[in-house]
């Protein structure tokens, strides 16, 4: 399966990530490569086979819905870490 | 034999009969680091200073005369993609370069509920994307017996530090071989425990339907101890499962009643016949041991690096969204917030994590959801129908931890295929959700291999007694 470059431009689009010309070659050659190996599947007769999404055989897992709140030194922690902020409150880019 | 070389269990009768202080046993470690790691690099970061109070007041304990427990004082190493609050947590990546981290990991509490000491976060792929640990990006490690070679990956950090007795033991994350793989090639213990054991919460998300935290160490009796303290539900994980540790508890296994497979599709071509030899012998001592020794097939075991190439990735791709500039990390601010999306991703995150994330993303878009995911979700069935099937004749799997010894840094670095084939005998361990251990069984010009069992979900314990025979 070889990738073209406007297909790996539309796959890097979608991840958000932004490619240099070179990196644009390199990814539609190594992915191509990677895709290549992993076609082996198409071998595998998976008729009526089940797909596995988790191997654990739990069902739904249940919590209450209820606010358990945040101490004050995690808090701060977390507020730390933003990359930019004012006061408390994290700063972005306008979305619209 | 110095501190640092010494096991959990010895240094805790150590301590405990005040032979040596915790201090002493701590700083033993911190020396070590300063005279080999120049060479090694297996710690991104030590915590000398808080490593060494926490020893302090270890010692004030055993001083009081209070007992202390197993872990209590003992150093160890922790991989970068775990959490432990107030230090940098980075997982290897300049993306998460300043990020500190606001929480303990459950792993952490659980085991600084339990005394054990924190000396420093080790060196590990990018993301723990990689099987030597060349990705990260700051620095290469070494494997302490040879360091122009790899120490394995992405917990290479972790296993050079065990291997080279700069800590007692240490905790690395397995996703497709991370913990084993390494453990292999530098010659060490590691255990890869039943999906759902150990809580992923407070470790950097890789593909959350195959990741575990696990145990690094000297011996199967430490890796052990380690397993017992970090194992558990845990209501922060929703996939922990609320088992017994020692499911065998009623009925203790013995060596003599543990029925051994070797499964015959992981015995190819290519692979380095020192470990096919050195695995086939150890097949051999545990027939004369008692066990009963046998042929087994996993008929999907090919399929098993193809699942994980298409499943991981695919994860990947959900789970590396978060880092995008915004919350936490390095921003690379644009002209409007997609462009800062863009920006911080492309700039902050390596290659091999972009390849992947791609990887991922193509196979889930639409058009190519079908053919590749969903496919190999079906053949992830097949693969775990294989284990289901084969533990129904015996209790554990034998076969070789990895096609090679460690090869010289830089020399699989430049194809990605190359570079995966090293995972082909971990994985499927992954994909079927099933516990793997891997233990040192020889060695090839100076050079460890590792030999990996493998027991049916939850079996632990087999996996614990056979490997201590080794």
């Amino acid at each position: 399966m070889s990738l073209s470059k406007e297909e790996v431009l539309h796959i890097a689009k979608l991840a958000r990530l932004t490619l240099t010309d070179a990196e644009l070659e390199k990814y539609a050659r190594q992915l191509s490569g990677i895709l290549e190996y992993v076609d082996k599947l198409k071998e595998v007769d998976v008729a009526g086979v089940e797909p596995t999404a988790q191997v654990t055989g739990l069902d739904n897992v249940w919590r209450n819905d209820a606010v358990v709140g945040c101490d004050d030194e995690t808090r701060s922690k977390i507020v730390e870490n933003f990359p930019e902020k004012e006061g408390d409150l994290l700063k972005v880019k306008a979305v619209f | 034999m110095k501190l640092n070389e010494l096991t959990i269990a010895a240094a805790h009768e150590g301590l405990a009969a005040k032979k040596f202080s915790c201090r002493e046993l701590v700083a033993a470690c911190f020396d070590e680091i300063r005279a080999h790691d120049g060479k090694v690099h297996a710690f991104l970061e030590v915590f000398d200073e808080e490593a060494l109070a926490r020893a302090d007041e270890v010692d004030k304990k055993i001083g009081r005369k209070d007992s202390i427990g197993l872990l209590e004082g003992i150093p160890l190493a922790i991989k970068d993609n775990i959490l432990i609050r107030g230090h940098i947590a980075s997982a290897g990546s300049k993306i998460l370069e300043n990020h500190s981290a606001a929480y303990d990991a459950t792993v952490i509490s659980k085991l600084r509920s339990a005394g054990a000491i924190f000396i420093g976060r080790t060196n590990m792929d990018e993301f723990a994307m990689g099987g030597s640990t060349e990705t990260s990006a700051y620095q290469k490690t070494g494997n302490p017996h040879d360091p122009t070679r790899v120490p394995g990956g992405s917990s290479g950090g972790s296993a050079a530090a065990v291997a080279g007795n700069m800590c007692i033991a240490a905790l690395g994350t397995d996703t497709g071989g991370s913990i084993r793989q390494p453990a292999a090639l530098c010659g060490v213990v590691g255990l890869k425990p039943t999906y759902g054991r150990v809580s992923r919460y407070g470790m950097m998300a890789m593909a959350a339907s195959l990741n575990q935290i696990g145990p690094i160490a000297r011996s199967v009796a430490d890796a052990r101890t380690l397993f017992h303290a970090i194992a558990g539900r845990d209501p922060l994980d929703a996939v922990t499962v609320d088992k017994p540790l020692d499911e065998s508890f009623n009925h203790p296994v013995t060596l003599k009643s543990l029925r051994v497979g070797i499964p015959k599709e992981y015995f190819i071509p290519g692979m380095d016949p020192e470990i096919e030899r050195a695995v086939r012998a150890l097949g051999n001592k545990l027939g004369k041991a008692g066990c009963e020794v046998k042929e087994v097939s996993l008929p999907h075991a090919a399929y098993g690096l193809a699942v994980y190439y298409v499943v991981m990735p695919a994860e990947i791709s959900a789970d590396m969204a978060r880092y995008d500039g915004i919350r936490y990390g390095v921003r690379h601010e644009a002209r409007d917030l997609i462009g800062t999306y863009e920006n911080s991703r492309s700039l902050g995150l390596g290659d091999e994590v972009r390849r992947r994330i791609m990887l991922g993303t193509y196979a889930l878009s639409s058009g190519y959801y079908d053919a590749y995911y969903k496919r190999a979700m079906q053949v992830r069935t097949l693969v775990k129908k294989d284990f289901d099937d084969v533990f129904r004749s015996v209790d554990v799997l034998l076969t070789p931890t990895t096609p090679n010894v460690a090869w010289k840094l830089g020399e699989k670095f430049d194809d990605p295929v190359t570079m995966y084939l090293e995972d082909i005998f971990t994985v499927s361990a992954n994909v079927a959700g099933v516990p793997a251990i891997s233990v040192p069984c020889g060695m090839k010009n100076g050079l460890p291999i590792g030999a990996q069992f493998i027991a049916p979900q939850l079996g632990e314990e087999k996996l614990f007694t056979i490997a201590s025979s080794v």
